[in-house]
């Protein structure tokens, strides 16, 4: 072998393994674990493997797929299951619209990417600088997440078919503390803090009054009044003060 | 419809929210309301389903080994712990505590 040939086969096997391939890679690694998790709670929320697994493949966000079976295991109906899980998956929008400017796949791979444009996928591609680190990012963690996490998945479901008595095992503590662990990354600052504790008060205080699940709903009810209440005034007389 | 009907419904919708950033043009969502109302709907949906999932109980908001899991998922957050743990942690409270009697 040349020189040359051995200083390209390098460089190739360099640009293999980028940051951004290495960083999607360990993404992936961290989310198949917590898919196990969800595979099992989401039987002993009453779906069948089958349609554990349906959850994994097809709708394919985690945050969405968690209040699905999270509504259905404190005795919502599916139509609220439903609206709930649709409506966490509302920010999936927000990540396209960015990754479309970012990335701009177009034919096949327009509707491949829609499928895995989440919260990993997004993170991992717009944390790099580099265009080509971007791409690399996006499909490595959307591909590496989804490869992952589905296997994950069966496996958690079909060890859930075995628990017999799911609370024994703290299961519901479990979906619990997955909602606490989704939520916290997004509590940066006062302004979420606030609107948290007012959306878990009135779920509370709505939860005697209302079929289960519909809690759910009007807290993103309050949500949306709370975006147009505190929008920001367009013009301020004094921007020194407003600043503050 | 059955739960089947429902289960498909939900990931139809799911991949609606997705495809549609690709499809329309950017200038439909870029109206400054659209990020603020997604980020709050997330953040407000996810506490929500935090106290749904601690407090519901039949006929109305129960009290029990849930706020356990709550408490030791808060600790390990603070603690900085990695997701898996956090669920381990707050399982590992729920069993712990209903083995000592608490509901």
């Amino acid at each position: 072998m040349s020189k040359t040939t051995r200083r390209t086969a390098s460089s190739r096997a360099s640009q293999r393994f980028t940051p951004a391939v290495k960083m999607g890679a360990s993404v992936s690694a961290a989310v198949a674990l917590f898919g196990i998790s969800f595979g099992a709670l989401a039987v002993a929320a009453g779906l069948s493997v089958w349609q554990t697994v349906a959850l994994s493949a097809l709708m394919f966000t985690g945050g969405s797929q968690f209040a699905f079976i999270g509504v259905l295991a404190s005795g919502g109906a599916p139509a609220a299951a439903t609206a709930g899980a649709t409506l966490l998956s509302v920010r999936n929008s927000i990540y396209a619209v960015q990754l479309k400017a970012l990335l701009n796949p177009t034919g096949v791979k327009k509707y491949v990417a829609a499928q895995v444009t989440i919260d990993e996928s997004m993170a991992v591609s717009t944390a790099q600088q580099d265009p080509d680190e971007q791409h690399r990012g996006f499909w490595v963690t959307g591909i590496g997440v989804y490869l992952g996490w589905n296997l994950a998945t069966l496996i958690g479901a079909v060890l859930g078919d075995f628990i017999a008595e799911p609370e024994a095992l703290g299961l519901d503590g479990a979906v619990v503390a997955a909602f606490l662990g989704l939520l916290w990354p997004r509590l940066r600052g006062r302004e979420p803090w606030a609107l948290a504790v007012v959306a878990a008060l009135v779920t509370v205080l709505t939860t005697p009054a209302v079929p289960a699940g519909i809690p759910i709903l009007i807290a993103a009810a309050v949500a949306v009044v709370w975006s147009l209440a505190s929008q920001k005034p367009k013009q301020s007389k004094n921007p020194e003060v407003s600043r503050s | 419809m059955s739960l089947w009907g429902w289960v498909l419904l939900a990931c139809a919708a799911a991949y609606a929210t997705k495809i549609i950033g690709y499809l329309v043009p950017a200038s439909w969502l870029s109206h400054p309301l659209v990020p603020r109302i997604s980020a709050a709907l997330t953040v407000a949906l996810l506490a929500a389903l935090v106290a749904m999932n601690t407090f519901s109980g039949e006929g109305g908001v129960s009290f029990d080994a849930r706020l356990g899991a709550l408490t030791a998922a808060a600790v390990a957050l603070l603690l900085r712990a990695p997701f898996i743990v956090v669920v381990i942690a707050g399982a590992a409270a729920a069993a712990g505590l209903r083995l000592l009697g608490v509901p």
